[in-house]
């Protein structure tokens, strides 16, 4: 989130669109709740009617896997009605900058496309820079080749006719919808997005989120209380384990990963710290190096020398142009080149989309290491359906492990907070944290290493200081991601000694005497204490920052972009949004995004939005792969012939996969039934905690789908009824829950129907509960972040005339 | 202890189940081998081992798609319990009303398994159910041990949203004329809350009544 939970009582407006919050995240609805209390209109944008749509003011239904047209339809309103925050988007955003000749859109595609290769060549996206290399700007927004124009006529192709054929939304909804949130326009409102995985989980999921980030660029939204571009993230900690890099693209702190082409820290460096001219933009990630250098002390500690580039020769690199994805990582497992695999708290059996494949794939393997708390599909995957034990020979290995309340440590929520937690209780005997199991492993294997391996520098090199007597220590782990002084030093002026703890990262070196395992979170441990454990209730400006309850990154800033909630002279735009103000010569409020002077003070100001290299929001967006500005493309199953908006059917550059169990059939008569999957609140994520927890089975004991009375009646299934869902990749056998919730919608001239089921079952337990709707979704997903498309695929339903 | 009352503002709630599951864990009831009949409600009643249930009941609407309205159901714990009237007449002082208004069911109605039926039906809404278990008369008993210690009903605590509300009886009622108040504004002139004279669990509705649970 770019603010956070308590901040969504500060809204004007809430838009909860790709997500279903009062289902998925329950006490979100408290502060949602506090907003309405004070006049919030609450708006809920579902293909189907939720508990969240149950509380909202207005609902409008939407064909799963649109939402673009939805927002671009959206934009075209607000530019069209003039309900944009103009003084805002002059400034703080590349809304005035001028495009480059090259840059064209014509008929679905950005110029730039390279058919044969299925990429853009992003150089063309280029903007006009002047001989010292800054933007050039008409702050007037007029000049035909500024990004607001460019982007006014892009999104006037999106008219309410246009819009409402696409997403099947009646006009009148697209409008009733619209209206109130361009409202957030005006200086003294500010509206806010809720989304989730149904914004995501798409081939255009990140050009999703685009949008609304764009909406909110132009409405004045951003940095400001009750604004913002919330994500509510799927898991408590899923936002400390993007934080600490748990994907394959990134380092901690975001710090892209070293490609194998950069063979040293100086050519990573080079390729990968943005540069500017403009005096005015902080550039914030010039500091990399320092970043950099401080994390490959934390891996490698007094091994890392300047000498050997702080230990960069001894990280796995990736190899160029090869993506290493969840999508990829199971496809590579079931072309058989992957032999041993982790599955370390999670159950890709039926997390992951196509789960027939993922399933197969386990077969190829030699050995699999499961952590979790309970069997489930993964563990126990060789004697699933279909599967024949004598077959496989896998060698399966279960490690028990603590619960989140069993072990202490710190999570980091949604809104960045980082809340550290005690042990609550003892885990079960045999039953260990997850750190420990990790401790007990390397410290084998490092021993296995010493006597030879194929490559022991990095096992042998890795700093080990902060593991005493082989036991695994949170604190200690929490401070190395803070970072140490490595060697007495003085930065700033200011004198340390070495083995104390840095207060943040502005004081980070990239000469090897600092380390830091996380740059985001320097500031969160310190020699003050463990920041991450405080619990005061004291909110000083009364808008919910609580800044002493808990610790938030970036240094404890509760509201990111905050520079951009006041004036050119520092004053909130509208008194009753103030998080920040300029008074007597410093910041009052938040923790300032830069402790710069406003931007009136020409000489000493840096532009509010700090991490961008051009110092503004991106109305413009040149770094996705597929686009610099969302457009509509149909998902890769769709329900009709042609994409109404342009000549260019689907996301030219998604990735699809090539093997046998990747099966894709768009608008086959066969699978004639738009499908999406979701959660319910009784159940968490696949069900691999909660279907063994009898009183949440009790609750919601077995698989269903939800369908329409109108398709119900048209397949002739009954309420409480067994049906068959399948897919081009697999079935599920489900209960059917006949719901007005679902209605048939008019799209492209046809009658389209939707249905929806949760993914939380699997074959384990209960053995009549049903099992997971991911055999049903595909292997296809957004090309920026290979996340799955499971919110959008074809599927056939019929009576299965089985039994419950 | 003065009287005390639940107010369940039904326009708050989300159906998380919250309330239904803390009930049952903290009375340690066991879980029912229940099936999935198509609908979000389970088990589908109140039984020996389910004290409190949200009941899902789904409309057509004009303004906004459908309505779905839930509806956290339990005891209400009468003024004057119909429950007890018809008990008393059987075994005298099986039930029992508490210093602050709890309506309890004693170990003594475990003589009253003949005349259940009768018992359940003096309820308007059904709610004495037998437990199969203890053998005895069983329902919602206002969490009277923890109120009795100056805590809340686990099903109030657990609430996310301000739903499910308990008291005395003064805040209870203060609190209910607020929100009263505030859904008539919010709703166009809508909203009640049920039976205010005769029980201490006020329901703020803002449809027909049947609209939110089958009528008995």
């Amino acid at each position: 989130m770019t603010n956070h939970w308590i901040d969504i009582r500060n809204s004007d407006c809430i838009l909860i669109m790709g997500s279903n919050a009062a289902e998925n995240h329950p006490i979100s609805m408290k502060w949602v709740g506090k907003a309405t209390e004070n006049g919030a209109t609450l708006i809920s944008v579902d293909p189907r009617f939720t508990r969240t749509s149950s509380k909202a003011d207005i609902y409008a239904p939407m064909r799963s896997g649109t939402d673009i047209a939805f927002l671009g339809g959206m934009m075209n309103y607000i530019l069209t009605n003039k309900k944009y925050h103009k003084e805002y988007a002059a400034n703080y955003t590349n809304a005035s900058f001028i495009l480059g000749p090259k840059y064209d859109f014509k008929d679905g595609l950005f110029a730039g496309f390279d058919p044969k290769k299925k990429k853009y060549d992003k150089s063309v996206w280029a903007f006009e820079r002047d001989k010292n290399g800054i933007p050039k700007r008409d702050l007037t927004l007029k000049d035909p080749r500024c990004v607001f124009q460019l982007m006014k006529k892009h999104y006037a192709r999106y008219t309410p006719e246009k819009v409402s054929a696409i997403t099947g939304t009646p006009v009148k909804d697209l409008k009733r919808v619209w209206g109130p949130y361009a409202k957030t326009g005006a200086v003294d409102k500010t509206g806010t997005v809720m989304y989730a995985m149904g914004w995501t989980q798409h081939t255009v999921g990140v050009q999703n989120i685009r949008m609304m980030a764009m909406i909110q660029l132009i409405l004045g939204n951003m940095g400001r209380p009750g604004g913002g571009v919330n994500a509510l993230r799927g898991e408590s900690n899923v936002q400390g384990s993007t934080d600490h890099c748990l994907l394959f693209h990134i380092w901690p702190g975001y710090l892209g990963t070293p490609k194998a082409s950069l063979p040293t820290l100086a050519a990573y460096n080079k390729k990968n710290t943005p540069k500017t001219n403009d005096p005015l933009s902080a550039n914030w990630w010039q500091h990399k190096p320092k970043y950099m250098a401080s994390f490959l002390k934390s891996m490698f500690g007094q091994a890392a020398t300047a000498k050997n580039d702080f230990g960069y020769s001894w990280m796995p690199k990736l190899d160029d142009g090869v993506a290493y994805s969840w999508l990829d990582l199971f496809d590579e497992m079931y072309k058989g080149t992957i032999k041993g695999f982790f599955a370390w708290g999670q159950n890709p059996a039926c997390s992951g989309a196509n789960a027939n494949k993922t399933r197969k794939a386990f077969a190829n393997l030699d050995w699999m290491v499961n952590v979790n708390l309970f069997d489930n599909e993964t563990a126990s995957f060789w004697k699933g359906p279909g599967m024949n034990p004598e077959e496989i020979k896998t060698e399966v290995f279960f490690l028990p492990c603590a619960t989140s309340v069993e072990k202490e440590g710190s999570i980091t929520n949604s809104g960045r907070w980082s809340q550290w937690r005690y042990q609550a209780a003892k885990p079960p005997r045999g039953c260990k944290p997850d750190g420990q199991i990790m401790v007990e492993l390397f410290e084998k294997i490092r021993k296995l290493y010493k006597a030879g391996g194929a490559y022991p520098e990095p096992i042998l090199n890795m700093r080990w200081d902060f593991v005493k007597n082989g036991k695994y220590d949170a604190h200690a782990v929490a401070k190395l991601i803070n970072g140490y002084f490595e060697k007495d030093t003085t930065v700033k002026g200011k004198s340390f000694k070495k083995g104390t703890l840095v207060p943040s990262f502005a004081y980070l070196k990239d000469d090897g005497s600092t380390s830091s395992a996380n740059w985001l979170y320097c500031h969160s441990y310190t020699e003050k204490g463990n920041m991450a454990a405080r619990r005061s209730k004291k909110d000083p400006t009364g808008m919910g920052l609580y800044p002493e309850w808990s610790w938030c990154w970036p240094v404890n800033r509760r509201i990111i972009y905050n520079r951009a909630s006041v004036d050119l002279n520092g004053k909130p735009w509208s008194k009753n949004k103030n998080i920040l103000e300029y008074k007597n010569g410093k910041w009052v409020g938040d923790v300032p995004d830069g402790g710069w002077p406003p931007m009136v003070n020409e000489a000493k100001t840096r532009r509010p939005f700090i991490m961008k290299p051009d110092g503004v929001g991106s109305v413009f967006g040149p770094g996705r792969v597929d686009g610099p500005f969302p457009e509509h493309y149909e998902p890769i199953e769709c329900p009709i012939e042609k994409n109404l908006m342009s000549g260019t059917y689907t996301n030219p550059v998604a990735p699809i996969y090539a093997t046998d169990a990747d099966v894709y059939k768009t608008c086959d008569p066969r699978f004639p039934f738009v499908a999406t999957t979701y959660r319910v609140s009784e159940h968490w994520q696949t069900g691999v905690l909660s279907r063994w927890q009898p009183w949440l089975l009790e609750t919601m004991p077995q698989l269903f789908v939800e369908l329409s009375k109108e398709l119900a009646k048209l397949r002739g299934i009954n309420n409480g009824e067994m049906c068959k869902v399948s897919s081009a990749r697999g079935e599920v056998e489900a209960v059917a829950m006949v719901t007005g919730r679902f209605k048939p919608m008019m799209v492209a001239g046809q009658t389209i129907h939707q249905i929806g089921l949760p993914w939380c079952f699997g074959w384990v337990h209960p053995e009549d509960g049903g099992d997971s709707a991911n055999l049903l979704t595909p292997s296809t997903g957004d090309p920026n972040t290979r996340i799955p498309e499971t919110k959008a695929f074809m599927v056939n339903l019929e009576k299965s005339g089985k039994r419950r | 202890m003065a009287g005390k009352f639940f107010f369940i503002d039904t326009t708050r709630c989300m159906a998380c189940r919250g309330c239904q599951v803390a009930c049952k864990q903290w009375n340690k009831l066991p879980a029912d081998k229940t099936k999935q009949y198509g609908t979000y409600q389970n088990p589908p009643d109140l039984n020996g081992n389910t004290y409190r249930l949200v009941r899902f009941e789904e409309h057509p609407s004009k303004e906004n798609s459908v309505a779905w309205y839930f509806f956290t159901e339990a005891c209400r714990h009468c003024l004057k319990p119909p429950c007890k009237i018809k008990a008393d007449q059987i075994k005298k002082d099986a039930i029992v009303v508490n210093d602050f208004g709890a309506v309890l069911y004693t170990e003594k109605t475990k003589d009253l398994e003949k005349s259940f039926k009768t018992i359940k039906q003096a309820c308007p809404w059904s709610i004495p159910t037998w437990s199969k278990k203890h053998k005895q008369l069983t329902k919602c008993h206002m969490c009277a041990d923890r109120v009795a210690a100056g805590l809340l009903p686990v099903c109030s605590k657990a609430c996310p949203t301000g739903a499910l509300n308990f008291g005395d009886e003064a805040e209870m009622k203060k609190l209910a004329n607020e929100r009263l108040a505030a859904a008539k504004k919010k709703f166009g002139g809508k909203g009640e809350v049920l039976d205010l004279e005769d029980v201490r669990a006020l329901y703020l509705i803002i449809d027909e009544q049947s609209k939110y649970r089958p009528v008995a």
